[in-house]
């Protein structure tokens, strides 16, 4: 488990804390002798981090989510929640356990013949509360999501953006210290994404939730994750703090996923028509990452005049992620085989990072 | 009815009313048993909130073989039954026992596939509040399957009086009993016709009714 200091959400608090939510080598698999879905998962989550989950189609994500409020029963493992161990629990137990425990499904789950202030209410009466106790409640909760318009609209009213308000208030309806969501954004648009995730963010700030969210989009992580772990055929390839795993991954899939949003790679149309290098000259291909305060600085301009080189600037961008700025460029280089290993050198120790050939399949 | 005797028409409106009876307390005893029976077989089945293969396998048999037994001659096969529980095997009253037999098992399949139509991720998101198993029952599974429920009983209402019309070879009476005796057997073809526009409005009457509450109920 990666223990970084200096990670840069507010909410999170000192990692020296108890975990929210402590997952110790949990294995499932469905049908005796099948594929394993889960295979010596381990993951701790500090309280009010948010923390995604990516992963292919079928790596075991959902099933993941699904065993830390154990509707899904692993073979093996412990689950501690908020320091209760869930596995111990009676059922009575761990109905209350659950009420601790909010979450948020991809196709929202609302009940069809409840209004939304009767679905948002779902969990309190199911709880027990009283008729007058769960109105105020709903009361509270109906502004948060911004939803006060619809108290009394029924669910086939509302738009898969304001359907998901609806989830994220029920789901939080009973105050709970821990928030699941399994690809809460994926059946929504971009733009209603990016609201349903800045709602999350938001909310995870005011309450101090402990936000696991799953997802197949490296953007959702990119967007609102504290730390992420990428899955792989029911195990954990990769953990750590996003910036980190975005600008240094580790794992082939990791690189593959990280792609996607860092958005390397060379189309091979391009790579073709590139010119050959001359007489005693090597034609190398890189990606480089710039990293922090470098995205300012013209480093290229600077290695092809002092290391007498030539630099073809394939492609390149600025972005950030959370919150960290970031340079990212693919480079055709020409020039003597020294003077090239020389100026990635120097690149180095600017503290660039320098990748040769490896992102150009992607 | 102007075309009828009056005594003709006394008869017409005493077969009315015993159909009437006849498919209102069977309809009424059928829901009452086939809607427990129907989440037991839901509730038990494979995927269910309580799999019990072992009860679910026998009960789900036992509503198939009272499904597919000719109501005709299941009316006459639980003769003893009925006896046991009208205290005779004749009349209005007795013709209620197989027609509520008959009905509850058609009834219980019919609520089964309606409760299987709820959203397995409603129960699901209910399961993650906490619910309990008889709360997922009575404020997931019911409520969210009550349009389909009532579209079922409409259903069943419709297939009743269509049995109901049986019930004459036990001496139940009704429309259907009428319409045999007096149109067919003694040739009176305005009774018969009387009969028939009678059972149409009904059916048609009980059909808009339940498809105007399975409207106003669903919320889709
Ligand atoms: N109820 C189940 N019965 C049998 N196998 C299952 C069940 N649920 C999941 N699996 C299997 O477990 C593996 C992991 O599935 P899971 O749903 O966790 O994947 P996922 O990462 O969430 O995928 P997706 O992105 O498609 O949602 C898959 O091989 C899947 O077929
Ligand atoms: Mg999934």
């Amino acid at each position: 488990m990666l223990l970084l200091p200096g990670h840069n959400a507010g909410a999170m608090r000192d990692v020296t804390d108890p975990p929210a939510i402590r997952l110790a080598g949990l294995r499932k698999r469905f049908v005796a002798g099948g594929a394993v879905a889960l295979d010596d998962v381990s993951l701790e989550l500090r309280t009010g981090e948010i923390f995604g989950i990516v992963g292919r189609s079928g790596a075991g994500k959902s099933t993941l989510i699904r065993t830390v409020n154990l509707l899904e029963r692993p073979n093996a493992g412990s689950i501690t929640v908020m320091g209760q161990d869930l596995l111990a629990l009676d059922e009575g137990g761990l109905r209350a356990a659950r009420r601790g425990i909010g979450m948020v499904f991809q196709h929202f789950n609302l009940h069809h013949r409840r209004t939304v202030a009767e679905n948002i209410a779902f969990p309190l009466e199911v709880a027990g509360m009283p008729a007058a106790a769960r109105r105020a409640r709903v009361a509270e909760l109906l502004p948060l999501v911004g939803l006060d318009a619809k108290r009394d609209a029924f669910p086939a009213q509302l738009s898969g953006g304001q359907k998901q308000r609806v989830g994220i208030a029920r789901a939080l309806a009973s105050a709970p210290a821990v928030l699941l969501c399994d690809e809460a954004t994926s059946a929504l648009d971009p733009e209603t994404t990016a609201e349903i995730l800045a709602l999350i963010r938001r909310l995870r700030d005011q309450l101090e939730l402990t936000v696991l969210l799953i997802t197949h989009e490296m953007g959702v992580v990119k967007a609102i994750c504290d730390r992420v772990a990428v899955m792989e055929a029911g195990r954990i390839i990769e953990q750590g703090r996003v910036f980190e795993v975005f600008t240094r991954p580790a794992h082939p899939t990791t690189r593959r996923f990280v792609a996607e949003v860092i958005g390397h790679g060379v189309p091979p149309g391009t790579l073709a028509r590139l010119p050959e290098p001359g007489l005693g000259q090597q034609r190398r291909l890189a990606q480089v990452l710039f990293l922090g305060p470098h995205s300012t600085r013209p480093v290229i301009s600077e290695a092809s005049r002092d290391f007498g080189i030539d630099i073809n600037i394939v492609s390149g961008r600025v972005d950030e992620i959370a919150g960290e700025p970031f340079g990212v460029m693919a480079l055709a280089v020409y020039g003597p085989a020294a003077a090239i290993d020389a100026a990635f050198g120097w690149m180095r120790v600017l503290g660039l990072l320098i990748e040769e050939d490896v992102a150009w399949a992607g | 009815m102007g075309w009828l005797t009056p005594t003709m028409q006394d008869l017409l409106l005493q077969a009315f009313w015993e159909t009437l009876v006849m498919v209102g307390a069977s309809a009424a005893i059928a829901v009452a048993c086939g809607l427990p029976l129907a989440l037991l077989l839901q509730v038990t089945g494979p995927g269910g909130l309580r799999p019990m293969p072992w009860l679910q396998r026998p009960l789900g048999l036992l509503v198939n073989a009272l499904r597919s037994t000719p109501f005709i001659i299941l009316m006459v096969a639980i003769v003893p039954f009925t006896r046991l529980v009208a205290g005779t095997s004749i009349g209005t009253g007795a013709a209620i026992v197989p027609l509520a037999l008959a009905a509850t098992a058609f009834l219980a399949r019919l609520f089964e596939n309606a409760l299987r139509e709820v959203d397995a991720g409603v129960v699901e998101a209910a399961r993650a509040m906490g619910a309990s198993r008889w709360q997922i029952v009575t404020k997931v599974l019911v409520p969210e399957a009550l349009p389909g429920l009532i579209a079922a009983v409409t259903v069943a209402l419709v297939s009743l009086v269509g049995f109901s019309a049986m019930a004459g070879a036990i001496g139940g009476g009704g429309l259907g009993d009428l319409g045999i005796r007096f149109g067919y057997q003694r040739f009176m073809p305005e009774v018969m016709a009387s009969v028939v526009l009678i059972l149409i409005i009904l059916v048609q009457g009980l059909q808009s009714l339940g498809d105007w509450l399975v409207r106003r109920l669903s919320h889709r």
